[in-house]
């Protein structure tokens, strides 16, 4: 609680930093590297669908079981099929020069991608893959986050296919861009912003909508997505949970000795005049 | 076992003057007893001093200077080096809070006139310390090889290569040891950080304390302490620095570590300022990031170099607004050091310059628009303005001076906006000219017209 209410008042204190949006409204993350059961499924999603392309080479397996609350047998069965002992990073076999060819980019190792972009720019990056039939799509697919994306959308067996559709942009509009984006019951919306010629600007929705259902529901991916994120952030500074709960002594200590450097300062000081 | 350590100590100081340097800079060093708030962090900037040496020395033992190695080498340190995470925090919330402190103390310099006489040599050693804590946080940053540090270092070196005459590209490829920032860069970037500038830096601060214990502090009220002594020597207005100063000193650094701890603990990246997400993604000479940032105790030169259109006098702009600090003692020469003596319009020149800073180091952090350019560029000419106004306010000017110096610069200030001129940014550049119009009337002709540029009178004794 109280490292709650430190972390709050911080962050509302540093809020005047930038934030890598891109300009877009972008949907909240939520996360919370304390919620172990979220990290756990976050884990075992990483594990099974990103760890083929994805590397996560500056984590340990055993390390990350040890953070969430799992023994080396508990790893060893649920999230080690990509390496052989419990001490391995979690590496890929995939050379990069063969996916650099396959996927036009080597796929990124993604460690450190939460700090980079920031968990809300993930997860909104996740929920927004749609079915794009334009033939240049390689894979058929796009995002709105990430425009023209080389990644196809290797969750859709979970989401299944979104479809875009576009929202009624007002006769005579001169340039339309997208402003942000929003959850609304299953569909995600994109509010854009159109200008008219007289200056003034209308707001036009388009939608994402679920067309051909996969396992989950839309909530239910969404939900799935957030876990995923979440696993990201803990993996981007597995020091995080040490950090937070060690500081909360440091800064009480540290409170006491200031006092009492205080109160020999005051007593020293009492003869001066 | 006590006259054994007395005895030891008569031992050492037939060979050592231990004593002697004891009493002479602390036990019997008077210091004013008026010191305030301001008067923590000469001190405090000796502990974060030590503290990034101490800590720097432990990140050398697991840092990789190879441009295949660094970013990897970082993330170990992170995650598998016993403690690497705190030790790497404390070093990078350290380098913020060095220029905090730095500022801090500077600011204090200039609001009871510590750099006037006889203090001149003492406040040049200190902006040479300022200018290697500068090369040495430039130098610093390029080593995690992530993307922010290797555009950073590409802009900055870039700069040199707005010198003339064919010197600039020489002296960038000098620097760099490569046509672009290599391994070749991050290797003697890496020597300077850790050896090159923490020697020379350690050598600065030596002579600046001793220049302090020669000529003793100054305080809030201006006093020399030194010309009010009792029968036996000692200055009626001071007190021993120890104990009195070590303990109160001790208190400063008690409530400095509780702010530290609390950003080391829970918000190291401090929303971007401190640690940038950009500088997460390894280094990447093929791809430039959208927005190449400095860290924000380099934007309000940063601000000042990006508003001038013309880059090489952008580049000599940024240079001057740092060197430009060296010659203060003799800029301001007014016979009152302190703020609470002199006029309300000093006090007002003091607050606005320091407004001026905050306010163009935020613009350097912002991508530009013709609007903050224009700003930012404005912001440059008070900057410059308040040095020039700390000369005039040096003594007593006649209306005349002061109407003839207000025209000079109306017409110096057209002919540069006459250079500048862009007939698309017209009303912004008319509208935006009140600011300099607006300071020059203020600080020119108020004193002509008021009385409010009339200075106090200096107490003989300390006041509190």
């Amino acid at each position: 609680m109280k490292r709650t209410v430190v972390a709050l008042l911080l962050s509302a204190w540093a809020a005047a930093g930038w934030s890598a949006g891109g300009g877009l409204d972008l949907l909240t993350a939520r996360t919370d590297v304390e919620d172990t059961a979220s990290l756990q499924r976050g884990a075992r999603i990483y594990v099974n669908y990103c760890l083929g392309c994805h590397s996560l080479s500056f984590m340990r397996y055993d390390r990350m079981g040890r953070d969430l609350g799992l023994g080396d047998e508990q790893v060893r069965e649920n999230l080690l099929f990509a390496a052989d002992k419990v001490t391995d990073p979690m590496t890929i076999a995939m050379r990069p020069e063969a996916a650099a060819k396959w996927f036009g980019v080597a796929p990124p190792d993604l460690s450190v991608t939460a700090r980079a972009h920031g968990p809300d720019w993930l997860y909104s990056y996740l929920v927004t893959f749609y079915a794009d039939p334009d033939p240049s799509r390689p894979f058929g697919v796009n995002n709105v986050v990430f425009g023209d994306v080389g990644m196809p959308h290797v969750l859709a067996p979970l989401q299944g296919w979104q479809e875009y559709v576009p929202g009624d942009v007002p006769e005579g509009a001169r340039e339309v861009h997208a402003v942000g984006l929003a959850v609304d019951g299953d569909d995600v919306l994109v509010r854009k912003s159109a200008t008219m010629p007289d200056g003034s600007h209308a707001a036009v929705t388009d939608r994402l909508t679920v067309a051909e259902p996969g396992e989950m529901a839309p909530g239910e991916y969404r939900g799935a997505m957030r876990d995923l994120v979440n696993f990201l952030v803990y993996a981007g500074e597995p020091s995080r949970l040490e950090r937070q709960a060690l500081g909360f002594w440091v800064v009480l200590f540290l409170i006491v000795l200031a006092l009492i450097l205080r109160a020999l300062y005051k007593e020293y000081w009492k003869d001066v005049h | 076992m006590r006259s054994l350590l007395t005895g030891l100590l008569e031992w050492t100081d037939a060979r050592f003057p231990l004593t002697k340097l004891w009493n002479e800079h602390l036990a019997h060093y008077y210091a004013p007893k008026n010191f305030n708030f301001w008067y923590f962090f000469g001190s405090l900037a000796l502990l974060v001093l030590v503290l990034q040496i101490v800590t720097g020395i432990w990140l050398a033992m697991f840092y990789k200077p190879d441009a295949e190695l660094a970013f990897e080498s970082v993330e170990y340190i992170m995650r598998d080096v016993e403690w690497g995470w705190l030790i790497r925090y404390m070093h990078s919330t350290g380098a913020s809070a060095f220029f905090i402190v730095v500022y801090l103390h500077m600011f204090r310099a200039l609001l009871y006139g510590s750099y006037k006489a006889p203090r001149e040599l003492l406040w040049i050693f200190g902006m040479l310390i300022y200018l290697c804590l500068m090369a040495e946080a430039f130098f610093g940053y390029l080593l995690p090889w992530g993307q922010m540090s290797y555009w950073g270092a590409q802009v900055i070196i870039s700069l040199f290569g707005a010198l003339p005459f064919g010197v600039g590209e020489a002296l960038a490829l000098w620097i760099r040891g490569d046509y672009v920032v290599s391994d070749a860069t991050l290797s003697r970037f890496y020597a300077l950080h850790v050896v090159g500038i923490p020697l020379v830096l350690l050598g600065l601060v030596a002579a600046h304390v001793m220049a302090l214990h020669e000529v003793g502090s100054n305080n809030p009220d201006g006093v020399e302490i030194k010309k009010n002594k009792d029968a036996n020597g000692i200055p009626m207005d001071g007190v021993p620095f120890h104990p009195y100063y070590t303990v109160k000193d001790l208190w400063g650094a008690g409530v400095f570590l509780v702010l530290f701890a609390i950003v080391v603990f829970y918000a190291p990246e401090f929303g971007g300022w401190f640690l940038e997400s950009a500088n997460f993604v390894p280094a990447n000479p093929l791809q430039t990031p959208e927005h190449i940032l400095p860290v924000w105790y380099f934007t309000p030169y940063y601000a000042i170099l990006r508003a001038i259109p013309d880059k090489l006098t952008g580049v000599i702009a940024m240079f001057a607004a740092t060197l430009i600090f060296f010659i203060l003692p003799w800029l301001d020469r007014h016979p009152v050091k302190s703020v609470r003596y002199r006029s309300k319009l000093f006090a007002l020149l003091l607050i606005l310059f320091a407004v001026t800073f905050i306010v163009l180091g935020w613009l350097g952090t912002q991508p530009p628009t013709p609007g903050k350019s224009e700003l930012g560029l404005r912001l440059g000419e008070l900057y410059f303005a308040f040095f020039l106004m700390l000369w005039v306010y040096s003594k007593e000017r006649t209306a005349g001076f002061s109407y003839r110096l207000f025209g000079a610069l109306v017409v110096l200030l057209l002919i540069f906006d006459a250079i500048r001129y862009d007939e698309a940014k017209q009303g912004l550049m008319m509208l935006s000219a009140l600011l300099p119009l607006g300071y020059f009337v203020t600080f020119l002709l108020l004193p002509v017209h008021t009385r409010l540029n009339e200075s106090g009178v200096e107490p003989e004794r300390v006041t509190s």
